[in-house]
């Protein structure tokens, strides 16, 4: 038993993929963790590594040509990596102590099987709960998640149902055995505005009454800037910023961050400013130079980003990390003063 | 040209980040793959070997396969008959090489008849679409209320047998898939949006279909065709192993199995051998065609 | 769904009147008179006049117009007259009432056989996709179909039967008879019938599971943390089942088509070995109703095929 700091603690995760051209570094040595009853926002680009970490914490990943090839997943006191993929110790952890929810909610959901089987049978693995108890509780769960006619629903297929309506079904599955985290990967991307503002809604609210944490996956800003209490900024593959919400959004401290920020139309901005769009390509994360990744875009450049390594994460205040070789802060203050 | 990214790092890694070293264009990425595969490799060797062998066949076969020897009838593998010869003293080997001529003739033309014309019918209905298409499709489902095999023999035998009534026949049955492919290729780039913005500026819908339809359809239909190859000569082997196919003393390998069977106690590599060869030969279509496919058009990949 | 049901049947017939009239329609526009065909085999070696020849040919229907002989021949077929064996003298409907009753035996059976063979070894070749297991069976499979299935019934009959006398080199016997020796009669055809489907049914139950444990819910079910065994069953072949229907629905014609040179091989007196007598022996009556007959069988299977498909996903039945 490893004694536990945090809920959920994820230590320098290291997840590679192989491809015909070549290997790539998904995730390249992430670090973070989640505290209990929190909101986490994951933020960051297609492509950095946010969503394959989130899976190689449940082991989750294709193996070939996937591989976890480093780091530790902390979770009650054991090291959740060293679990044998599909042994028991990780399947009970998979949907009853950790859940996750998917993108693509109408794609997420087997189609010849009905709904009420899909959330029964979880109900029944998990939770040892008998036919009627675990229908009783699906049926519970789905009037929670706000699907009217909930009984009826059961026998349903889920070509039947709706996006959104798809999206809480994911929701009250991933809820169904009083998970201790809820990850919730790109949970709004598939639905239209109006639906996204009520699945967030919906899911910190529950997240809060079930006592669990939440981690919200996402490259969109203003959906954490609402609900998240503490975000992680990604990029190709690493954390490049961490910090509460205020500290990122009132002081950030990395080049990407501040892009990402200027990059997203404010409601309180003067009319008439511009959008300022990162300039360049996500890199290839195939053969990376041990440089900074961000060098190529980054507006910011100094001479010692091209000569030493990527910098480590390094605090800049408490509870606030970046991983930049400039003081972004005395920077923009001169620009603006300038 | 889809990259090859693996579908895991989808939920990872999504194709944004994993873009192809700007140095290899993918044809060429292509080329290395395939070549990279040996059974490719094996199948587009064998092919080639074999049409240079039914190409210089008279050089190649060490006699005369018309050769009577009467004498000499079914004589076991020798240093100069390594097949042995058959019951009327024909050397084996060469009748061989000459039945490799009869298949690669009947098996290319007879795709290439079928391919051309159920192409054209199913460009055709696909792009006409109505009661033409109806038509059209109901005529394809005719043919292939039969078997293959059945259908083809049905034909052959009553046009009167013969090797060019074979190809016929086999032109004729090996329709309907081309025809299919055609008529649901062509339906689902009519639905794209860029040729209805081409016919809204005044594109007129033959060039529509020359320029557009059968350009997109071609590379799936060629590795398919490449594959149909191999079929087209099992049937052929069929045939002539039932009678009907090229006239004596002409040589075909599925004839030499029948006429084979009758010694196979005796004289088994007089049936066994053609029977080797044609299963040589189709297998090395089907990898070539396998390869072509999985090049050209990924998403039909493992569907038989 | 009803509706749905009765535009396949109509449309099945549709077919099936196109295809018989294509083959009839062939018959009669070849050259060579059936009569005179028939009054110079040995029944009739003397020489006929021509009125007789004229009689003949109105009693076979032979002067009319080829459309309206169709639809004679077509409402004598329905009211179950198919007309006369020229060179038997039997009648169609009793070489045919011989005939089909074995091909159907020996093509269920090797029915059956493939695809209780096929599609367990597609769903392992899946699981343990890229292991040495998976391998051989793709190997086996793509043998299945390049090997020319008259060939291998030779190469068996040499091996099991004049090397090692284990099985007999021909004949059928019917199981009411002698159910010992007709399966033992039976082994090396079904083995040969059942080569092509069964090569089939592994290539596409491989594929459609490949396909389907890619898929995003799959993901899901593993994410809910359920025992490999319930998502391989309830998850991965629950959905990958549905386009092996449509297989099942190809094996029929492969194997209709197998008959006709695996009964020549081990002389069974099946439709196939009919069905090449009559052509040899230019016996029209009996291939038309062979034709009839095998494209009937054809049709109802896929319709059968199309209609489990529309039953079994429910994406299709539920509105």
């Amino acid at each position: 038993m490893i004694p536990m700091k945090h809920l959920l603690e994820v230590r320098d995760l290291k997840v590679e993929f192989r491809t015909p051209v070549g290997t790539v570094k998904a995730v390249d040595g992430v670090s973070y963790h989640l505290n209990d009853n929190e909101i986490v926002g994951m933020v960051g680009e297609s492509g950095c590594g946010k969503s394959a970490s989130q899976l190689a914490i449940m082991q989750l990943v294709s193996v070939p040509p996937g591989r976890i090839s480093g780091g530790q997943v902390l979770f009650e006191g054991h090291d959740l990596l060293q679990f044998k993929k599909n042994g028991p110790e990780m399947r009970a952890v998979r949907g009853g102590k950790i859940a996750m929810v998917f993108q693509e909610p109408m794609s997420s959901l087997n189609p010849v099987l009905k709904i009420g089987d899909q959330l029964m049978e979880q109900a029944r693995a998990h939770c040892q709960l008998s036919r009627r108890e675990a229908r009783e509780r699906a049926i519970e769960l789905l009037k929670m998640v706000g699907i009217p006619g909930a009984e009826r629903r059961m026998d349903d297929y889920p070509h039947q149902f709706s996006g959104g309506m798809c999206q809480r079904v994911m929701i009250a599955m991933g809820l169904c055995c009083n998970p201790r985290v809820l990850i919730a990967d790109e949970p709004t991307t598939a639905l239209d505005v109006t639906t996204q503002a009520q699945m967030l809604q919906l899911m910190k609210d529950l997240v809060e009454r079930f006592e669990a944490s939440l981690v919200i996956v996402t490259h969109n800003l203003g959906v954490v800037a609402r609900y998240a209490q503490r975000i992680y900024v990604m990029y190709a593959g690493r954390v490049v910023e961490s910090g509460t919400t205020r500290q990122i959004f009132g002081r950030p401290r990395h080049p990407y961050t501040l892009g990402l920020l200027r990059s997203v139309p404010r409601l309180d901005e003067k009319h008439g400013s511009r959008l300022i769009p990162i300039d360049g390509m996500p890199p290839n994360l195939i053969g990376m130079p041990g440089t900074c990744a961000f060098l190529s875009r980054c507006p910011f450049v100094i001479d010692r980003c091209r000569q030493d390594a990527w910098p480590n994460l390094e605090e800049v205040e408490p509870g606030h990390a970046a991983r930049c070789y400039v003081n972004l802060e005395e920077v923009t203050r001169e620009q603006v003063l300038a | 040209m889809k990259d090859k990214v693996p579908t895991a790092s989808q939920q990872a890694a999504a194709p944004v980040c994993v873009d192809v070293p700007r140095r290899i264009s993918p044809g060429r990425l292509a080329l290395q793959q395939l070549l990279r595969r040996k059974l490719f490799m094996f199948g587009v060797v064998v092919v080639i070997l074999l049409v240079l062998i039914a190409v210089f066949a008279p050089l190649v076969a060490p006699h005369d396969p018309y050769g009577q020897d009467l004498k000499n009838a079914k004589a076991s593998p020798s240093w100069s008959h390594p097949l042995g010869t058959d019951t009327l003293g024909r050397d084996t080997l060469s009748r061989l090489i000459y039945g490799a001529r009869t298949s690669l003739i009947v098996g290319l033309i007879a795709v290439a008849m079928s391919g051309a014309i159920g192409m054209a019918m199913g460009a055709v209905a696909g792009y006409v679409g109505g009661w033409v298409q109806s038509t059209i499709m109901r005529i394809i489902d005719a043919l292939m209320t039969l078997p293959m095999i059945l259908l083809a023999l049905t034909l052959a035998a009553l046009l009167g047998g013969g090797l060019k009534n074979v190809v016929v026949a086999l032109g004729i049955s090996m329709i309907p898939p081309y025809a299919r492919l055609m008529n649901a290729q062509t339906l689902s780039i009519k639905e794209k949006d860029y040729v209805a913005s081409l016919r809204s500026m005044g594109a007129r819908g033959n060039r529509v279909i020359l320029s557009h339809v059968i350009p997109n359809a071609f590379p799936p239909v060629l590795a398919f065709g490449t594959m149909q190859i191999g079929f087209a000569i099992l049937a052929e082997a069929g045939l002539s192993f039932l009678g009907i196919g090229i006239d004596p003393p002409g040589a075909a390998w599925g004839a030499m199995v029948n006429e084979g069977y009758r010694y196979l106690l005796t004289n088994p590599v007089l049936s066994l051998a053609p029977g080797l060869a044609i299963m040589i030969t189709v297998f090395a279509f089907n990898m070539a065609g396998d390869g072509l496919r999985d090049v050209l058009d990924p998403r039909l990949r493992g569907m038989g | 769904m009803t509706g749905y049901l009765i535009r396949r049947i109509l449309q099945a017939i549709v077919v099936l009147i196109l295809s018989t009239f294509m083959i009839f329609a062939v018959m009669r526009w070849l050259p060579g008179d059936p009569i005179l065909l028939y009054i110079s085999s040995d029944t009739y070696a003397r020489t006929t006049s021509a009125e007789e020849v004229e009689a003949l040919r109105h009693e076979f229907g032979l002067d009319r117009s080829v459309p309206e002989q169709y639809v004679r021949w077509l409402g004598n077929a329905l009211t179950g007259d198919l007309g006369e064996s020229i060179f038997r003298g039997t009648t169609v409907a009793a070489e045919m009432g011989r005939a089909l009753p074995v091909t159907i035996y020996l093509g269920f059976v090797s029915f059956i056989v493939a695809h209780l063979i096929g599609i367990p070894a597609g769903i392992i070749s899946a699981i343990r996709r890229g292991k040495w297991l998976d391998s051989t069976i793709t190997v086996l499979a793509n043998i299945g179909i390049t090997a020319p299935i008259f060939w291998v019934g030779i190469l068996l009959v040499y091996f099991f039967s004049l090397r090692l006398g284990w099985l007999p080199v021909q004949g059928f016997t019917s199981p009411f008879d002698d159910l010992g020796k007709s399966l033992q009669q039976m082994i090396l055809p079904v083995f040969c019938l059942a080569l092509g489907p069964l090569a089939g049914a592994t290539r596409t139950t491989r594929a459609s599971m490949l396909d389907i444990v890619h898929q995003d819910y799959v993901r899901t079910a593993w994410a809910k943390g359920l025992r490999e065994r319930r998502v391989v069953t309830k998850h991965i072949i629950k959905n990958g089942i549905l386009p092996v229907v449509t297989l099942g629905g190809m094996a029929v014609p492969m194997i209709l088509g197998g008959s006709v040179l695996i009964e020549m091989v081990f002389n069974i007196p099946g439709m196939g070995r009919l069905a090449v007598e009559a052509l040899f022996t230019k016996d029209y009556a009996i291939v038309q109703g062979v034709v009839l007959v095998v494209a009937v069988m054809v049709v109802i299977t896929n319709l059968v095929t199309d209609l489990s498909y529309g039953w079994l996903d429910p994406r299709v039945r539920i509105r």
